[in-house]
């Protein structure tokens, strides 16, 4: 089997083979929908709805997007401030890991109350405070890790420390920096949908969700629950697919 | 031509104030090559970054060229133990890296030409092209020095480069050294922990005594003509040798065994000029 052929096939055959043992287990156990939806239940829903599901799908998907790309802008800030004085790492590093030991649940109404109506703002600041976390600190610890040989060939020829931070210190953190924004996605992911299923304002894949749950629409709920699993594989994907470009020189050839 | 002239270091650390060197005084003329060994953490690579110009000495002064080293300098090429190549980087891209820092008269072409050129002459014809990554550690390394010497550095400062390296490759990478050596003039600054390497490279064999160092003894290594390994089973190299290794022991802080023929005094011999290491 060809390399390609393989990686589409794998996860088409896992992908159907839980489909059916989900629905073979719902029939089995004679769930009633509003217990356990099945598979085929969701399909006429996504039928219904299909255009709810896109349009709500892009209002997630953007604000999740614009939130993670402002966790990378600041994260990195923060990290490489960490990463190039120890007396900034020692000071932020316990306020960073007690601001991320916050739950965001209750950040959320805190941040509807000051920003009130300003949903998307509210929505893209809590996907960013829950994802800049794991890029701040891999950013400084790839940069307070970097071999002191590595700035000495460098700076023995006189280089700045711009110079340094560019030519070696930078394109040396990108897989370290990638493995966080694996991480960091999928957190922002989270962070978007849980302001909009805790702070309801009528936007994105969260508020489908509610209408289901309130209407008592238990397949709608699933499946949104479904839509959201694909959004999240897409959005992974798409940072693997840049990581392969800009740091695809670290996989180490087999 | 390099000149330490009463160097003395020290490290501060938690404990307090780490003497590295003490009053270490010595001179490598103008295209010699001098290499420096002495026991483990004794201030060899402290040694190497004052030449260099990354670290200023407490006290005393470094001259290249008649002049005083304060800050890092582009006419002189480093090269590791751990060879450091961008593993994002081609081998030849890794190898032109020094030239997007200094300016050079060189244009694009023939900096590229000059890589080639070094490539082939340390043995790595055909590797330009390929990713460090795929490299073994002794082309790496090989690799590290062509880069160390791209842009033409009148000084050419080496530590343990050939240290992590099996005996056969580090043999090899010697012999290289001479032909790079033939090619285009250098002074030539080597650390090493290797008697051999010492003696079949250099002109001058520095020991450097325990921490804090300083120069211990000299050793004027006259091996006329292109050396091959075999001048190292000379009687006159096995008896060098043999010194240098005395010397280690005295410097490591045991008693060397008293050689018959040559009784060593029990406080730093030395042999040939040290020019203000007697205080
Ligand atoms: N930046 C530093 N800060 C404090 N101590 C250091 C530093 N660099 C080296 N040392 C100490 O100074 C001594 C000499 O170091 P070094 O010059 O690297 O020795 P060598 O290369 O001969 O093994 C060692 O004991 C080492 O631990
Ligand atoms: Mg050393």
């Amino acid at each position: 089997m060809s390399d390609g052929l393989r990686k589409f096939l794998a996860p088409t055959v896992f992908i159907i083979g839980i489909i059916a043992l989900w629905e073979w287990a719902v029939w089995y156990n004679d769930l009633p929908d509003f217990r356990m939806a099945s598979p085929s239940d969701l399909i006429p829903r996504f039928v219904q709805f299909w255009d709810l599901f896109l349009i709500k799908s892009w209002e997630t998907l953007w604000r999740t997007v614009v939130g993670l790309g402002l966790a990378v802008v600041v994260g990195t800030l923060i990290g490489m401030i960490m990463g190039f004085s120890r007396f900034a790492r020692e000071g932020l590093y316990p306020i960073l890991v007690g601001f991320n030991a916050i739950p965001k649940a209750t950040v959320v109404p805190i941040v509807a109350l000051i920003f009130v109506g300003q949903h998307d703002f509210n929505t893209v600041l809590i996907a960013f405070m829950i994802s800049f976390f794991p890029i701040a600190v891999s950013v400084s610890i790839g940069l307070s890790t970097l071999e002191p040989e590595y700035r000495d060939i460098l700076r023995s020829l006189g280089a700045s420390n711009f110079t340094i931070f560019w030519k070696i210190a930078l394109p040396k953190t990108l897989p370290e920096f990638f493995g966080a924004l694996k991480v960091a996605v999928t957190l922002a992911f989270i962070g978007t949908n849980l302001m909009e299923i805790v702070s309801p304002h009528g936007r994105g894949l969260g508020d489908l969700f509610d209408s289901g749950r309130i209407s008592g629409d238990y397949p709608l709920m699933f499946a949104v629950l479904l839509a959201l699993a694909a959004l999240g594989i897409l959005l992974f994907y798409v940072v693997v697919a840049l990581e392969r470009i800009f740091a695809g020189w670290a996989e180490r050839p087999q | 031509m390099i000149e330490l002239r009463e160097v003395s270091h020290a490290y501060t650390t938690k404990a307090g104030p780490l003497p590295v060197l003490d009053n270490l005084s010595l001179q490598i003329p103008e295209n010699s090559f001098c290499a420096v060994v002495g026991p483990s953490g004794c201030g060899k690579s402290t040694l190497t970054r004052l030449v260099s110009g990354l670290m200023r000495p407490d006290e005393g002064q470094v001259w290249l060229h008649s002049e005083l080293v304060s800050s890092p300098r582009p006419t002189v090429g480093m090269a590791f133990q751990n060879p450091v190549l961008l593993e994002w980087r081609t081998i030849l891209q890794n190898v032109l890296l020094p030239l997007e820092i200094v300016r050079s008269p060189m244009s694009k072409a023939e900096a590229t030409q000059r890589a080639h050129h070094l490539l082939d002459l340390v043995g790595l014809t055909g590797f330009a092209d390929k990713r460090p990554s795929e490299l073994s550690g002794g082309m790496r390394q090989r690799a590290s020095l062509c880069r160390s010497i791209i842009h033409k550095p009148d000084v050419l400062i080496l530590d343990e480069p050939f240290g992590a390296l099996d005996a056969f490759t580090r043999e090899d990478l010697w012999c290289t050294m001479h032909d790079l050596r033939a090619e285009e003039p250098f002074t030539c600054l080597l650390i090493t922990h290797d008697l051999r390497e010492s003696v079949f490279l250099s002109d001058q064999v520095i020991v450097l005594s325990g921490r804090p160092a300083h120069a211990q003894y000299v050793l004027e290594v006259d091996i006329p003509g292109k050396r091959t390994l075999e001048d190292l089973y000379t009687p006159k190299a096995v008896e060098m040798l043999a010194e240098l290794r005395r010397q280690i022991q005295l410097a490591q802080g045991r008693t060397a065994p008293e050689p018959a023929a040559n009784p060593a005094p029990a406080a730093a011999p030395v042999r040939g000029p040290i020019p203000g290491a007697m205080g």
